[in-house]
């Protein structure tokens, strides 16, 4: 045993015999330790995706599941029965001999009723004594997809899932492009005032968006953009500061050699900025596509404002609300639509986690 | 390379000349955004504040002097959005910046197994979008058939009503704001990691045990990090709109509990579209984000610690 060898190796202050038995203690000790904390963490993970298992379980009802599962079963489910002579007989949990065994009803009674073995209808009946009302009913899982087809034709998803993802990537093109760009001045030119243009940037996050808010609805009302999606396209074709913050940080590190390189080969700036600079950096200009495909998918507040009234404009988050508002007494499309809603993102998310939460820590760290 | 090497004050040569240009031509997407869509609006906000603009009937538009600043004074709802904001802000910014924490710290344990799948795990709600996140919760939180009312009548506790009950509105908007908590989380891991070993190794050496390894390394090496948590945390709460809005359809429900500073706001500007007094509104919001933030920096100076001995 290892912890009986590392005894050997590192013996310990203490009566001869008592050698090895504190290490195989704390070896224990240890995997108890080990336990407890993994056990603890695996508890509350389940305690804070609960609500997913929620959306899940409720998606796959239909409203009679919904009323019948407020008092029952959790899971989506419908109450057995079985076909017995040609027509259907509903199964109960019967208790029988101190076990419980589900059986066909065949004969209710009010003092003894009679069940069949519902694997074998035409088989032996068995009489059980007792109010057969008071018996629990058998369930079966049954879970039903016609919610989505519902929610599918209600919110238009082809539709609105085409103006989320066009206005996703669009915006995302202008994210990348101009932020790459911003981000090379930012590292590798001599620019007067550099330090004092990068402090303003910065400064632009902590700056409260409604401040602008007003005049830049005012100024896109006025030359007519305001039902349409150029606000919510163009004005990331100019850079934001998070995405040049990360990109920046990325550019430093990269070493100038090879820039200087590709110069001394007649390169211009453009030319290493597109062979050089951006080669090196596909991870991180990764994680820059992906924050703007999972914002704008996310985003809710500026769609809302400048597609109101244009139910055919609008993306997914505002087009799920919109519907939802008309229909918020029906929990199970309510979760259908909240599954149609994140199953984007979150399939993105877990597909690039790597890198995604890298580039998090990145701007969250070293700023 | 010459250029970077120009003395400050000494003519450019032809070659510096050019890159420095080429420097502008990158940068100018964002000196043409910023003063697009920063430097601009944030004038005519200023301009707009002192006017009667109405989106409704442009033309119309007047100076009024300091009337909308004097209507901020007596306007009902400014009071009661802005208590409703800051009581809100007393309750969750503690935890807002204790839980990712005390998560940071679990995730970081050396007894952990597993910890890059529990990582990716805690960390998946926050790309859930908002609206999603609030129709889940709102079905999680439901009194009669909602999960977590039921786990509480499992273990024999009577579930509150969550959404429509003054006294329970906030603990369950806090409750929603848990999968929020990812970044703040995920950064203040990474800080916790970032701390060198051999400062444990000397604590330990000196006789301290967890509790103060945690107390006089740990915490002190991430203060920069609670303290960016806690400023944008902070920011973001007088920008919290989405899930009180939706919640209650913008009514401020149960009671006036959820008319947030940012609903008052958004009714004044986009739905009354009385954009002169929304603007003196959006300057008020920035006014307290400024004072409050004001306030962090000037506390900072006694618990946030930079190494390398650079404090403030």
């Amino acid at each position: 045993m290892a912890a009986v060898g590392s005894a050997r190796a590192y013996p310990t202050v203490g009566s001869s015999y008592a050698n090895t038995a504190p290490h195989y203690r704390r070896s224990l000790r240890r995997m108890g330790l080990t336990a407890t904390v993994t056990l603890f963490a695996t508890m509350l993970l389940t305690v804070y995706l609960m609500p997913f298992g929620y959306m899940v379980v409720t998606s796959f009802k239909d409203r009679d599941q919904i009323v019948a599962s407020a008092t029952g079963p959790v899971l989506p489910v419908e109450p057995r029965t079985v076909d017995v002579g040609g027509r259907q007989v509903p199964v109960y949990r019967v208790p029988l001999d101190g076990e419980v065994r589900e059986l066909a009803l065949v004969r209710p009674g009010r003092r003894e009723s009679v069940f069949v073995d519902p694997a074998d209808p035409a088989g032996a009946e068995v009489t059980w004594e007792g109010a057969w009302r008071t018996l629990k009913p058998a369930y079966v899982f049954a879970p039903r997809t016609g919610n989505f087809a519902e929610v599918w034709r209600g919110i238009d998803f082809p539709r609105l899932l085409f103006n989320t993802a066009f206005i996703a990537f669009t915006g995302m093109v202008g994210t990348v492009v101009s932020c790459v760009m911003v981000a090379y001045a930012f590292a590798r030119f001599p620019l007067p005032f550099k330090g004092a243009l990068f402090l303003v940037l910065i400064a632009t996050i902590v700056l409260p968006k409604q401040v602008l808010l007003v005049p830049t609805y005012a100024f896109f009302h006025a030359i007519g953009w305001t039902g349409t999606w150029l606000p919510l396209i163009v004005p990331h074709f100019f850079a934001n500061a998070y995405n040049v913050f990360l990109l920046r940080q990325y550019f430093m590190q990269l070493p100038r050699e090879l820039d200087e390189a590709a110069m001394i080969d007649g390169a211009g700036p453009l030319r290493v900025l597109t062979s050089v600079v951006v080669p090196q950096s596909y991870p991180v200009i990764a994680a820059v596509a992906l924050f703007h495909v999972v914002f704008a998918w996310n985003d809710y507040f500026e769609p809302l404002l400048y597609t109101l009234g244009r139910p055919e404009l609008q993306p997914l988050s505002v087009g799920i609300q919109q519907y939802n508002f008309i229909y918020s007494q029906q929990p199970h499309l309510l979760q259908a639509t909240a599954l149609l809603g994140m199953i984007v993102p979150v399939a993105l998310f877990l597909l690039t986690q790597r890198s995604f939460m890298r580039g998090i820590v990145i701007t969250g760290v070293e700023k | 390379m010459s250029t970077r090497a120009a003395p400050r004050g000494a003519r450019l040569t032809p070659l510096a000349r050019e890159q420095r240009l080429w420097g502008w031509v990158f940068l100018s997407p964002w000196l043409v955004g910023f003063a697009a869509f920063t430097a601009l609006p944030i004038l005519a906000s200023l301009v707009f504040s002192f006017t009667d603009f109405r989106l409704t009937d442009p033309e119309a538009v007047s100076f009024v002097g300091l009337d909308n600043f004097r209507r901020l004074t007596v306007d009902p709802l400014v009071r009661v959005s802005l208590g409703v904001t800051l009581r809100f802000a007393l309750i969750s910014l503690p935890i807002a910046v204790v839980l990712p924490v005390a998560l940071a710290a679990l995730l970081d344990s050396r007894w952990l197994v597993g910890k890059p799948l529990f990582r990716t795990l805690f960390y998946m709600p926050y790309v859930v979008p908002v609206v999603s996140a609030i129709y889940i919760w709102q079905g999680v939180l439901n009194t009669q058939s909602g999960w977590l009312n039921r786990l509480l009548r499992l273990v024999g506790l009577p579930g509150p009503n969550w959404l429509d009950d003054v006294r329970w509105i906030y603990p369950a908007l806090v409750i929603i704001g848990l999968w929020g908590l990812g970044n703040a989380f995920l950064i203040t891991l990474a800080g916790m990691q970032a701390v060198p070993t051999a400062y444990y190794e000397a604590a330990r050496v000196d006789g301290a045990g967890p509790l103060a390894r945690f107390r006089h390394v740990t915490l002190p090496l991430i203060s920069p990090v609670i303290f960016y948590n806690l400023v944008l945390s902070l920011i973001g709460l007088m920008r919290y709109f989405e899930v009180p809005f939706i919640l209650s359809n913008g009514t401020g429900r149960p009671g006036s509990s959820t008319m947030f500073f940012n609903i008052h706001f958004y009714k004044t500007s986009f739905v009354f579209f009385d954009m002169g007094y929304g603007s003196a509104l959006a300057w008020l919001m920035f006014a307290v984000t400024m004072v409050l933030t004001g306030l962090l920096f000037w506390s900072a100076r006694h618990w946030v610690f930079y190494a390398g001995g650079e404090r403030g």
